[in-house]
């Protein structure tokens, strides 16, 4: 196991610039890693060898060259498997989409490359990103590096588990409702979700428009920061883009020092239904956020117990319509084409096949909501909510700078232990989805392991909308501060594959 | 092929003794844009199949919409045009329905948050009583994308039903669609057929003006769906109503509101109940046979499109546009009539004729009115009602009728070579100038030829010559018409006479 592979993006970046090693030789080392690791974790669905060494090649004769590198050239990343890469298979972790070639790439896809980011492969998802433990994959569930018998959190399990097992110091994945975020913590790692309209969805095969944002996922804030840096921006293919200038989050996540920072813990986030061990290091962080120089208060955002029923109209009512080209018509999976049958029975067929069950389940719920006579008291009153929670968030920015919680209320739990409880499975979202529905920017990093189950935790910081780089400023404090009790990064303490 | 049964028709007066009709018009209208609605891609008309589309318009994975600006300002000036209110703010809707020439099995439109509502359109119709101006009101007018196009292959007909296979062209896919809806017009009685068609041409002829649209129906870019009910009387509720659809000429609309009328009344007359549902007109036989039923009418789940952000166009972009619009019809009527020194029955028959614009075009063209409207109103409008077809759609425009005044001013036809230079333009044969030199239509005006055809009818007629030589100078008509005759017309008969005369040393009297 080559030494590159536990170095942190930006000093990969460094090392490539100087000349101290070449992006082929990272992108090598990190390729090995997948063929020895990735039978038992899979975390991605296709790898891209051949345009991996490609692209880290171009880096190299870039650098010959004498031009001037991007700040994460010839790092290599996982792309989380909703996102359009021209030519290369995207599934989306489903049957529908099986052997389907974007010929476009998302926009996001766009900027890595451009950046000279070696995209190594597409990351395993629950399917069209409906999950919470990577178990709905049509193609098998990724294994929790930490442990192989358990969850790496979902819908993004593919992308957070590539980075807690060495296989990419850099992901992107993409968050509805948590699936950044709660894979982040259950692995250990760092991932965000921007501002909604921050990053580009144009070429992120939808879940829900209203709700899914991509963000950079990495093994610290500082690479998090460098791959948001990379990935925002306004894009006028997105109609939902935000033209603001993209924050500065690269220097706020140098912040060491929280003098003055007025941190609101959510009193409805983090009681009952919380394990004792993220409680216990949820604590513990507040602590050291405290000993920075923070002053933490306590605020009530009453309509968040309503999140969770409101985003469970909202997100199907959109994902059964964003999921209805998904026909066999066009491209992707055609199921019962005989012959003899008609256009409805072909449609039929194909979308039975296609879609496993959690999919047809939220496409079920969401059509009855959406439906005549239904829809004021169920896609309306969920609205009504949304609004409600937007006060929520308004009123508790008004007091404070930024608001933190336990990112998931458990540490990653067994596969197959929630895959008959959809309602069990929903509840791992709880802490996470406020934000999406707020449109308001969310981060979780690891703060330690739950002492019962050796299990790593993570704390999610939430800013205002269009402040990112609150959460970079304490969420770069925090880690430093935790690194420096600790001795060494979290993911050491991980056993080894 | 299921066989077009005529249904049993009232006589349209006995509709008019029992019935009051109740019309609501649902035009399309599809922009005239460069690209269209939600990408870059061409909207041009026609194209080799599936060539104008790209990842948006064809609703591949992870695509998304961004508004076309000339699009919504297009649906803004037509909102004006029909006197509509602005929305201050308005967002597009998910009309969701699964069918293969829609690429997101959703379309994406507006539903209850128009960009234009409550306005009216005031038309002219011809009645007993001379012109009597109709006032429309207009519900809405809201932006939308159209789907592609399928054609059904392998049949015999060319429907759904017995086709082999099918076939999509997403090239129409996300094109601009502007939808008008009326509000019920009701009290047209016996002109309600005629209110639908005058509303829908001077609507076309507004849009023609705006500059928003090609209008043309034969190609889609203008249709025209007509729902139709009767009820006992006007104090009376709405009755059930149909929607026709397909109805694709402005005399269709006329003829199937017609058709509608009196087939519901006599299916109410029966004691029968009319099924709320859609037809087909059917523009060969001249009838509709029904189509999809409204009682299983799909739900189509409208929600506001998460993908797009709401509209909310500043009052000074709605005052900017509604600077760019044309004069108002019924002004510009009244400009023109008293700029051509006309009276109201004359101006009435330009309209009815709908050649108002193509007489303007034509003195635009350098014509002078006289000559425009001869033209227009006289063989043109004779032409166009043989062939059932519109003026505007004849295949001559107004700088070849300028090019036949030229050509009759210069001496080189005359009128009656005019008709047939006109009959060569309207048969594609070429310019007004091609079509003479090809027919060989030119006055024959060289003395010798002519002498030469004189001499020729004396010789036959020496009896006739021997009278004019004798002072019965009267008698030279027959002379003068066997030249004519042999010239095939092409001689000028004033010429000839003098020629003649002359040639027999006869002075005229």
């Amino acid at each position: 196991m080559s030494e590159l592979i536990t170095r942190t993006a930006a000093e990969l970046a460094s090392a490539i610039s100087t000349g101290e090693v070449s992006a082929v030789e990272v992108a090598q080392a990190h390729l090995e890693r997948i063929a020895a690791v990735d039978g038992a974790v899979h975390a991605f669905l296709h790898v891209d060898s051949e345009g991996a060494l490609a692209a880290a090649a171009k880096v190299d004769a870039q650098r010959a060259a004498g031009e001037k590198l991007g700040p994460l050239a010839g790092v290599p990343l996982g792309l989380k498997d909703v996102m359009c890469m021209e030519g290369i298979p995207t599934t989306c972790g489903s049957k529908m989409l099986e052997g389907w070639r974007p010929p476009y790439d998302a926009t996001v896809t766009k900027r890595l490359k451009a950046a000279g980011i070696v995209i190594l492969g597409k990351t395993n998802m629950d399917e069209f990103a409906m999950g919470s433990s990577t178990e709905h994959s049509a193609y098998g569930p990724t294994h929790n590096p930490w442990d192989l018998e358990r969850i790496p959190g979902g819908s993004g399990g593919g992308s957070s588990a590539c980075l807690a097992a060495f296989e990419a110091p850099l992901a992107i994945g993409t968050d509805t409702g948590g699936s950044i975020r709660q894979p982040a913590a259950v692995t250990g790692t760092v991932g965000v979700k921007p501002t909604y309209g921050a990053v580009s969805r144009y070429g992120l095969i939808a879940l829900a428009s209203s709700l899914d944002q991509a963000g950079p996922c990495a093994r610290n804030v500082l690479d998090t920061a460098l791959l948001h840096s990379v990935i925002a921006g306004h894009d006028p293919h997105d109609s939902t883009s935000l033209t603001d200038a993209v924050p500065d989050v690269v220097a706020a996540a140098a912040t060491r020092d929280l003098t003055g920072m007025r941190i609101g813990v959510v009193k409805e986030l983090g009681g009952e239904g919380y394990q004792v061990g993220v409680r216990q290091r949820f604590e513990e962080a507040l602590a050291v956020l405290t000993a920075l120089g923070a002053e933490i208060v306590e605020v009530s955002c009453p309509n968040f117990d309503y999140a969770l029923a409101a985003y469970y109209l909202i997100l199907p009512s959109e994902c059964s319509s964003n999921l209805a080209k998904f026909d066999g018509m066009r491209y992707g999976l055609r199921a019962g084409d005989d012959g003899n049958s008609s256009v409805e029975q072909v449609m039929g067929r194909t979308r039975a096949a296609g879609f496993g069950e959690e999919v047809t389940r939220r496409i079920i719920l969401g059509t009855y909501a959406l439906s005549a006579g239904y829809y004021d008291a169920f896609y309306g009153s969920a609205q009504k909510i949304r609004t409600l929670i937007q006060r929520d968030f308004a009123a508790a920015f008004a007091q404070v700078d930024v608001l933190v919680s336990p990112t998931a209320p458990t540490t990653a739990f067994k596969l197959g232990e929630k895959l008959d409880d959809p309602l069990a499975m929903y509840l791992n979202d709880i802490a996470t989805i406020p934000a999406n529905l707020a449109g308001t920017p969310g981060m979780s990093i690891p703060i330690g392991l739950a002492p019962e189950d050796n299990l790593p935790v993570g704390i999610q910081i939430m800013a205002p909308a269009r402040a990112d780089e609150r959460m970079y400023a304490v969420g770069g404090a925090l880690e430093a501060a935790l690194l420096a009790q600790w001795g060494a990064p979290i993911l050491s303490k991980a056993v080894a594959l | 092929m299921s066989a077009l049964v005529q249904p049993p028709l009232m006589p349209y007066d006995d509709v008019l003794a029992n019935f009051d009709p109740v019309m609501g018009l649902e035009v399309h209208v599809e922009l005239n844009t460069n690209s269209k609605m939600f990408c870059g891609c061409s909207a041009e008309f026609g194209g080799e199949p599936n060539t104008h589309v790209c990842p948006v318009c064809l609703g591949l994975p992870g695509a998304l919409p961004a508004v076309n600006k000339k699009a919504v300002e297009g649906a803004m000036r037509i909102g004006l045009a029909l006197n509509c209110e602005i929305a201050q703010w308005c967002r597009f809707a998910r009309k969701n329905y699964f069918y293969p020439d829609m690429p997101k099995n959703f379309q994406t439109s507006q539903y209850d948050e128009p960009i234009a509502f409550n306005g009216y359109l005031d038309v002219p119709v011809e009645t007993d009583d001379g012109i009597t101006v109709f006032r429309v009101e207009v519900e809405r007018a809201h932006m939308e994308e159209d789907t592609g196009k399928t054609s059904h292959l392998g049949g015999a007909t060319g429907r759904i039903h017995g086709a082999d296979y099918s076939i999509v062209d997403y090239n129409r896919a996300g094109i601009p669609l502007i939808e008008i809806v009326t509000k019920p017009i009701a009290g047209a009685g016996k002109y309600a057929p005629a209110v639908a068609r005058a509303y829908v041409t001077m609507l076309r002829d507004l849009l023609r003006a705006l500059g928003v649209s090609d209008v043309r129906m034969d190609q889609g870019s203008l249709r025209c769906d007509a729902n139709v009910s009767l009820r006992p009387n006007p104090e009376s509720k709405f009755g059930t109503r149909t929607e026709t659809k397909n109805v694709n000429s402005l005399r269709s609309i006329e003829k199937a509101i017609r058709f509608e009328m009196q087939r519901q009344a006599a299916v109410l007359t029966a004691g029968g109940t009319i099924t709320q549902e859609t037809r087909h007109w059917h523009e060969d036989t001249n009838l509709t046979t029904s189509g999809r039923s409204k009682e299983e009418a799909e739900d189509y789940r409208y929600f506001p499109e998460p993908d797009l952000v709401p509209i909310a166009p500043s009052r000074e972009w709605v005052e900017e546009l509604r600077a760019t619009l044309p004069e108002p019809p019924a002004q510009r009527r009244q400009r023109l009539q008293t700029q051509w020194a006309i009276n109201d029955t004359e101006m009435d028959s330009i309209i009815n004729a709908g050649a108002l614009d193509l007489v303007v075009a034509t003195i635009a063209a350098g014509a002078d009115h006289t000559a425009a409207r001869k033209w227009w109103l006289g063989e043109l409008a004779r032409t166009a009602n043989d062939q059932g077809v519109e003026l505007a759609e004849l295949a001559i425009s107004a700088a070849d009728i300028v090019e036949v005044e030229t050509l009759i001013a210069a001496g080189t036809i005359n009128d009656k070579l005019a008709r047939e230079v006109i009959a060569g333009v309207l048969a594609g044969e070429g310019s007004p100038t091609k079509v003479v030199a090809d027919r060989g239509l030119q006055i024959v005006g060289d003395d010798s030829e002519l002498l030469a055809a004189i001499e020729q009818a004396i010789a036959s007629q020496p009896d006739v010559a021997d009278k004019i030589r004798g002072g019965k100078v009267a008698a030279a008509g027959a002379i003068v018409g066997a030249v004519m005759k042999a010239t095939r017309g092409q001689a000028d008969a004033a010429k000839v006479r003098s020629l003649l005369l002359a040639h027999l040393g006869v002075e005229d009297a």
